[in-house]
């Protein structure tokens, strides 16, 4: 078992690497921890630093994921989107934050997959809810929603009770529903 | 008749129809199609505190083709919906359907873009269940309910009719409209 250090100490080491490509970002709340942000390009060796750096070792992705910035003002990411990395230490017990903004005309981040294996199915279901696109994932299917569904539910700018797909199955409704029962007449209203 | 004088008092004489629909109502086979906390109080309904034994519905068949009541007990995705109309397809007639809960019946608290609003807009339902989750003695009245429509089904071949499904021949539907998509492009196309 090594040394486990705090994200402030992370990021102090983060940023001796790396320099001005890195930002930090404290977010609201005492108990809050320091987030790196550092840009799509940098990305890649960011990620492979922290993972293979002695003393750092992060050894497990936890989850990527993402925030939809829309009618949210956060002056450290300019951009619409931000991929989230959860990652740990399983040698340190230490965790750390790292975020990407991306921006909404151009979604796309590298992938994490040649350093991770699990962020295969964590960047499937980033892109299967915002849209974001992994470059260089082998498989970026849909995960949960159908693979003809049409939108990216987790989107600010996506309405809650969807554009109208529950009720729409072309598949099935082309031919009607199945009739008898006791079932209300017509009552798809 | 006057055949009854002539058997004794061993025999009794009746019709097909109602020998059928005794053995029907009184020996369904559920298809629990659980997908979430109802189906935990269908387990419930046929344990033994509750024990829908009493009602002769308590073999549970998991596979469709030896079941011929349909207990959808849960919320079903838009993603879910095509799978249970699959199942419901492979079900043999005469078949009945249980909407149990306020999930199945309507989406329940669920008002969102992923849930089916009801599954009665894709499956003929003859019962609908109450509650969030219903209590196993609302699911023990649904059974007896369905037993009682079972018993008011005026014959065999109504039935039949009354259920014939017209909707869901869904390969040759698309089939049909490739091609006409097709036809419709050709001449633009040449």
């Amino acid at each position: 078992m090594g040394t486990s250090l705090t994200p402030e100490q992370i990021t102090e080491r983060l940023s001796k690497q790396f320099g001005d490509e890195l930002s930090v970002h404290l977010p609201p709340g005492e108990s809050a921890a320091q987030v790196a942000i550092v840009s799509r390009e940098s990305l890649e060796d960011t990620l492979s630093f922290l993972q293979s750096e002695a003393g750092l070792e992060f050894d497990f992705l936890v989850d990527v994921t993402a925030v939809d910035y829309l009618h949210f003002d956060e002056p450290s990411i300019q951009e619409r989107f931000a991929a989230v990395y959860q990652l740990y230490s399983t040698i340190h017990n230490h965790r750390f934050t790292l975020k990407t903004p991306v921006p909404e005309d151009d979604a796309w981040v590298p992938s994490a997959v040649e350093l991770w294996g699990s962020a295969l199915w964590a960047e499937r279901e980033t892109h299967d809810m915002y849209g974001i696109r992994f470059k260089g994932n082998p498989d970026m299917r849909r995960l949960l929603m159908p693979e003809d569904f049409p939108g990216f539910p987790l989107r600010k700018d996506y309405p809650l009770r969807g554009r109208g797909e529950r009720d729409a199955f072309p598949q099935y409704l082309d031919s009607g529903p199945i009739s008898g029962g006791a079932g209300k007449e017509g009552g798809g209203e | 008749m006057g055949l009854e004088k002539l058997l004794g008092d061993n025999i009794i004489t009746t019709s097909v129809n109602s020998v059928a629909k005794w053995a029907r109502k009184n020996a369904l086979w559920p298809m629990p199609f659980g997908t979430a906390c109802c189906a935990i109080e269908m387990m419930a309904t046929l344990s033994g505190r509750f024990d829908m034994a009493r009602f002769g519905a308590e073999v549970i068949r998991f596979s469709p083709r030896q079941a011929d009541l349909m207990i959808v007990s849960g919320r079903i995705s838009i993603k879910m919906m095509p799978v249970l109309l699959k199942i419901y397809e492979q079900m043999p007639e005469p078949k009945w359907v249980i909407s149990m809960g306020a999930c199945a019946s309507s989406g329940g608290v669920f008002d969102t873009y992923t849930l089916v609003q009801g599954v009665d807009q894709f499956l003929p339902v003859h019962c609908y269940i109450p509650g969030c989750p219903p209590r196993p003695e609302s699911l023990l009245d649904a059974l007896m309910k369905i037993q009682e429509i079972i018993d008011e089904e005026d014959s065999d071949e109504e039935a039949g009719e009354k259920r014939e499904n017209p909707g869901i021949e869904t390969e040759e539907e698309t089939e049909e409209s490739v091609s006409a998509e097709q036809g419709a492009a050709e001449p633009s196309g040449s």
